[in-house]
């Protein structure tokens, strides 16, 4: 009875589990100086791309809408980020810690507030149309930030729409984004970042609100009949995970000292909706093993130079392949339900 | 502006459709479900017309007819699948017109589907689960919090759940996806997640399709227990003329979207009229 109980917890914080063995080993390496510098530089956007897949599988998995603007949120959240971490150093000269967190905070609130104005007209549509219109979202959202300029003068934010000659200190120009950037971003912040993600996320599903969120994608007609209002949990499902894509950006803008809209295009997205997809839909640790697998790939291949995104193809078309091939997942499923049953006999005396 | 108001005598006066039948013990309340002149047009196809009901507070109702006469178009009109082009529904008096399929479901209208339509994924408790959803609530931020409601709202609903599996004997099956479960099963789980929105009528569409006898007599059963156990109004559309004559008080016989015949048992199956729909004039010599 006790060895069911332990794996079913560790089943029920398994990703929990994954997060924080994976850090205590990354900062025992850091500390102890055997990471390599490329691979060091790695850890924070590893840890902004499990946020951004982990959000954006809250749209696709649980919520049951494709999103293919998810990008457009992240570029959101950076750029709020990097204004408000300016504002707030300029102004007040806090703490970076502090800068940090507001920044974050005020990136997450931003793009949860474009997340709900996005989600009125977007939310009308389903399937093919939802994903259509959210891509055209994503476009319209880096094409606006490209003719936007922000700048601090005093205690005052200034924003204009074209027009690069404004007072103060420009922030933000447009197409040149935001160029000398502190970079205040630390790897126990995306640590932390990750774990508040999980726990949004899986503390949502687990409760009556995911359920309700779920019962929209498995049958919307049979929803509304139980008296489920579906626009409200489509919408809490979709800003929820603006937000805390938003925040990802956040942290995600204050890694690199210059970042510009064109960063945030139509492939990064893409490239989120990959690691959703390839980690399994629904599947939070999935998701986690997945961005950091294939974030890291073709960053470490860098080594092969020329051949590059053609062996980050390969493994991409392999992963495709193994995870839909009926004998794999077979044999996978039939190794599961040995050690299940193994357990349950071991646990099936004291059990009953 | 004077010549403009009607004057009396211009009234056309029409017979009001409440020649209705109701259980004699239901007289004393309020029917749970009036409606009068129902009809809806697909295109030029007029689906419904002239559909008038009255059920009885604890009435267990029927409705039949050939396939293809509307009856499914009727159970969407009154959840509000589908919105009525005429005619008005009122239920416990209160008028739905402007709602929507949600809205129908709190003023205590809940049904159940032809084709089962469960949320496939989730588990059978979790099914309920839904069903409970406005009945014992608490927000977003306690459920990602995890603050107390979180855990009283939980316990109350997982306690409530499992209460209303045990009408058709399924606690057992509480962990399993709803989706796996064998047919008469999702029926049933049907009817228990239409129960656990706490409705004043239950709609079943074709409750034993697919049963085989002796699950539909337990069905019989189990219909006129929760109809019992509730106190709630029950309207059914049945093929099977052996459940829907043995336990259906009012019955109301549709044919091309219109209603041929309304009674007790005895007198739809002597109806000259209900026999013809079903099988045909007879030939005369």
């Amino acid at each position: 009875m006790k060895k069911t109980t332990v794996s079913k917890l560790l089943q029920k914080y398994l990703p929990y589990v994954i997060v924080i063995v994976g850090f205590a080993v990354c900062q025992s390496m850091v500390s102890a100086g055997t990471m390599p510098r490329t691979t060091k530089s790695l850890l924070i956007p590893v840890c902004v791309y499990i946020v951004m897949a982990v959000s954006l599988n809250l749209t696709v998995g649980i919520s049951g809408e494709l999103s293919l603007g998810h990008a457009g949120f992240m570029s959101i959240g950076a750029f709020t980020g990097i204004v408000i971490a300016a504002y707030v150093r300029e102004v007040f000269g806090c703490s970076e810690s502090l800068q940090l967190l507001i920044s974050i905070a005020a990136g997450g609130v931003m793009a949860g507030l474009f997340g709900f104005l996005i989600g009125i007209p977007v939310l009308r549509l389903q399937g093919d149309y939802l994903a259509i219109v959210t891509l055209a979202f994503g476009e319209i959202i880096r094409n606006i930030l490209n003719c936007i300029y922000i700048s601090v003068d005093g205690s005052a934010l200034r924003f204009s729409f074209n027009q690069p000659n404004l007072p103060g200190k420009l922030l933000f120009r447009g197409p040149t984004g935001a160029t000398g950037v502190t970079r205040i971003a630390t790897f126990t912040a995306g640590f932390i970042l990750v774990l508040f993600t999980l726990f949004v996320v899986l503390n949502l599903v687990h409760s009556r609100s995911g359920r309700a969120i779920m019962a929209v994608r498995d049958n919307k007609i049979a929803a509304e009949a139980c008296g489920l209002d579906v626009t409200k949990y489509r919408m809490m499902a979709f800003v929820t995970s603006a937000a805390l894509a938003g925040m990802g950006g956040a942290l995600f803008g204050q890694n690199y000292s210059t970042l510009t809209p064109a960063n945030f295009s139509f492939n990064a997205s893409i490239l989120i909706l990959v690691y959703v997809v390839l980690g399994g839909i629904g599947n939070i640790t999935g998701s986690i093993i997945a961005a950091t697998i294939l974030y890291v790939l073709p960053e470490e291949l860098r080594a092969f130079a020329d051949y590059r995104m053609l062996v980050y193809a390969v493994v991409l078309i392999g992963v495709m392949l193994l995870t839909n091939n009926r004998t794999i997942k077979n044999f996978l499923n039939s190794l599961r339900e040995k050690i299940r049953g193994n357990e349950e006999k071991k646990g099936g005396a004291l059990h009953e | 502006m004077s010549d403009k108001i009607k004057r009396k005598s211009d009234t056309k006066m029409v017979p009001f459709p409440s020649h209705a039948i109701v259980p004699e013990r239901d007289l004393g309340s309020r029917p749970v479900l009036e409606c009068s002149h129902l009809g809806i047009d697909f295109g030029g196809l007029r689906a419904v017309d002239d559909f008038n009901l009255t059920i009885g507070k604890t009435e267990i109702a029927g409705l039949i007819g050939p396939n293809g006469a509307g009856k499914t178009t009727v159970f969407n009109l009154l959840t509000k699948v589908y919105q009525p082009t005429s005619g008005t529904i009122m239920v416990n008096g209160k008028d739905t017109a402007g709602m929507n399929t949600a809205q129908a479901n709190k003023l205590g209208l809940a049904r159940t589907f032809q084709n089962i339509r469960l949320f496939n994924q989730m588990t059978v408790e979790d099914n309920v689960r839904i069903g409970l959803h406005n009945q014992i609530s608490y927000g977003m931020f306690s459920g990602i919090l995890r603050l107390p409601p979180y855990w009283s709202g939980e316990k109350k609903q997982h306690e409530k759940a499992m209460d209303l599996l045990s009408i058709f004997h399924m606690e057992n099956m509480a962990n399993e996806k709803a989706g796996s479960l064998p047919y008469g099963a999702q029926r049933r789980l049907e009817i228990v997640r239409a129960l656990a929105t706490n409705p004043s009528l239950l709609l079943l569409d074709e409750p034993a399709a697919g049963m085989n006898p002796k699950e539909t007599e337990e069905l019989m059963d189990n219909i006129i227990k929760i109809r019992d156990q509730f106190q709630i109004a029950i309207m059914l559309i049945e093929h099977d003329m052996n459940l829907v004559m043995g336990i259906c008080e009012g019955i109301c016989v549709l044919n091309f979207g219109r209603v041929i015949a309304k009674g007790t048992a005895e007198e739809i199956q002597h109806n000259p009229e209900v026999i013809e729909a079903y099988l045909g004039r007879q030939k005369e010599d």
